[in-house]
């Protein structure tokens, strides 16, 4: 079995939940290939990032929701100058951040898979590709994105 | 009986000015903590003011040289104020001030000093990854993707402000050339003698798109550091008074939220803070004759003045010109020392100072006359500040 490929090259820092468990649900949800995000029971608005309170009508009473894992590029930055060592040597690379219409706007941050130096238009729709790190310690899930066909 | 307005307007004054040698990064020659001490005395020298008269100090961006620290070294006999603006970045420089302004205003303290100081040769450079091998909290959402320096944070907010507004990236390199231009006649600062052409900038490496290496800060060490005193006490000191007019700080609606949800997204975040900074001064875009606004990146700066309404998003690319930059006969003549993008990366600080000289008459790039001044500080992140001095004349 082949050593599986990912985006970026190894080395960049690993995401784990927070200490006090605020976005454990979202990272569990990605090892599942699940897309959650925060949604208030009391007044039903969408949150991300996390956070413990519901920011439209301060009830402390936030669910996790999976939603439909798509959205549309809201802005992009291709990335060159290797600010991490692990980027050293690597091909330059497109940062983007998805918007999804169907959870109230909420944005997420993730690359964009494909050749890098290709045009990026804002408002293109994409759909989420779940890259499992399975090796890591611990293992972790990053929500990617491509362009959907 | 009427409310007195609430305003700091022409209470309190920058009555002198320091700072170190400005070096490029990792080459200061002294501990960080000895450029701030030079800086602070050297202010106070310029100001003709006793050192032990200090009674204050306001920093921002945590930096490292605290108060109790820097009063014991200075043997001052009583430390009155001490002050940090929350916030990362550049964001504090002129939120320091209005602090300092505030505690003089409210007899808080007598004379307080707004400083900073870096070396980060000596300590964890800004624009490198820091070296931990797990993330958590916003960092989680954003470093394992390679979204991890300043450049690469504020890089899509940039990009997607220049979508929204057809704003071209001639824009970015006119405020990018004009800094250099003015650093040609500062001694001080580190490009002096090393002019930039459209053809170098435009030939120059991406650090992240829309930014290219001249689109970016420099990173260096030095010190620097204002006094500031009663207006009152101000006019009996050596130099023409610097006065606050006003000073505001903050961000829109939940600018903070975190992994990239403000929802003003494309926003140098001074939407709400610059309208109350106006308010407050009691002056209009048209009443100032420079400008001094921090550059992390030439693309904060462009959307920091159009927050600030000097010009409308949709005219950027007309107004955005080196003609129109440049002291001493533009419209707006911008960062005159040459800011952070060719005098020093003295975390934006090197602007407050630069907007205390021109309205003493002093700017190596000085503009004719000059009354009103703006500094504005730390685009992009939150809390952002902004601030405007004026001279005697102003009042």
């Amino acid at each position: 079995m082949s050593a599986p490929t990912y985006y970026l090259p190894a080395g960049l820092p690993r995401p784990v939940a927070e200490a006090d468990g605020l976005d454990a649900p979202y990272w569990e949800g990605t090892r599942r290939r699940e897309l959650r995000v925060q949604r208030c029971r009391a007044c039903r608005g969408w949150q991300w990032g996390p956070e413990w309170i519901c920011h439209r009508c301060l009830a402390f009473d936030v669910e996790w929701t999976a939603v439909a894992p798509r959205g549309l590029i809201y802005s992009w930055e291709r990335a060159w100058h290797p600010v991490h060592p692990a980027l050293r040597g690597h091909d330059p690379y497109v940062v983007v951040l998805v918007e999804l219409p169907q959870a109230g706007g909420v944005r997420m941050v993730g690359n964009l898979l494909g050749d890098p130096m290709r045009d990026v238009l804002i408002g293109a729709p994409v759909e989420a590709v779940f890259e499992a790190h399975d090796e890591a310690t611990p293992p972790f899930t990053l929500v990617q994105w491509s362009r959907s066909v | 009986m009427v409310n007195a307005p609430r305003t700091i307007r022409g209470r309190v004054a920058v009555a002198g000015v320091g700072e170190t040698t400005y070096y490029k990064h990792g080459q200061a020659p002294e501990p960080e903590v000895t450029l701030a001490l030079r800086a602070i005395l050297r202010a106070c020298d310029d100001a003709g003011l006793d050192p032990r008269e200090v009674d204050g100090f306001a920093s921002y961006s945590n930096d490292r040289n605290d108060p109790s620290r820097l009063a014991a070294a200075l043997g001052l006999p009583a430390l009155r104020f001490s002050n940090m603006q929350w916030g990362g970045g550049g964001g504090g420089g002129s939120a320091a001030v209005g602090n300092a302004a505030a505690a003089i205003a409210a007899g808080y303290a007598d004379c307080v000093v707004v400083f900073r100081a870096l070396a980060q040769g000596q300590f964890q450079r800004f624009g490198a990854a820091p070296s931990a091998s797990t993330v958590s909290g916003e960092q989680a959402l954003t470093f394992p993707y390679g979204l991890i320096s300043p450049a690469q944070r504020f890089a899509m907010r940039v990009m997607r402000f220049m979508h929204d507004h057809g704003i071209g990236r001639e824009a970015q390199r006119a405020i990018a050339l004009a800094s250099y231009h003015h650093a040609q006649s500062n001694p001080r600062a580190l490009m002096y003698g090393r002019p930039l052409t459209p053809e170098a900038y435009d030939a120059s490496r991406w650090i992240v798109e829309p930014f290219r290496l001249f689109d970016c800060c420099m990173e260096n060490d030095g010190a620097a550091a204002l006094v500031l005193v009663s207006a009152e006490r101000a006019r009996d000191l050596r130099q023409r008074p610097a006065y606050v007019l006003g000073v505001a700080q903050g961000s829109e609606y939940r600018n903070g939220a975190r992994g990239h949800n403000a929802p003003s997204y494309a926003s140098a975040s001074f939407t709400t803070v610059a309208p109350q900074l106006y308010t407050m001064a009691g002056v209009r875009p048209k009443d100032i004759n420079v400008v001094q606004s921090y550059e992390n990146f030439t693309g904060g700066v462009l959307m920091s003045l159009i927050e600030h309404d000097f010009f409308a998003a949709e005219d950027a690319n007309g107004f955005l010109t080196v003609d129109n930059l440049i002291a001493p006969g533009g419209r707006l003549p911008l960062n005159t020392s040459g800011g952070n993008l060719a005098e020093c990366y003295m975390h934006g600080l090197e602007l407050q100072i630069e907007g205390v000289r021109q309205l003493r008459g002093e700017s190596p790039n000085q503009v004719p006359g000059a009354s009103v001044a703006l500094v504005i500080s730390g685009p992009m992140v939150t809390p952002v500040s902004s601030m405007i001095l004026g001279s005697g004349a102003a009042l």
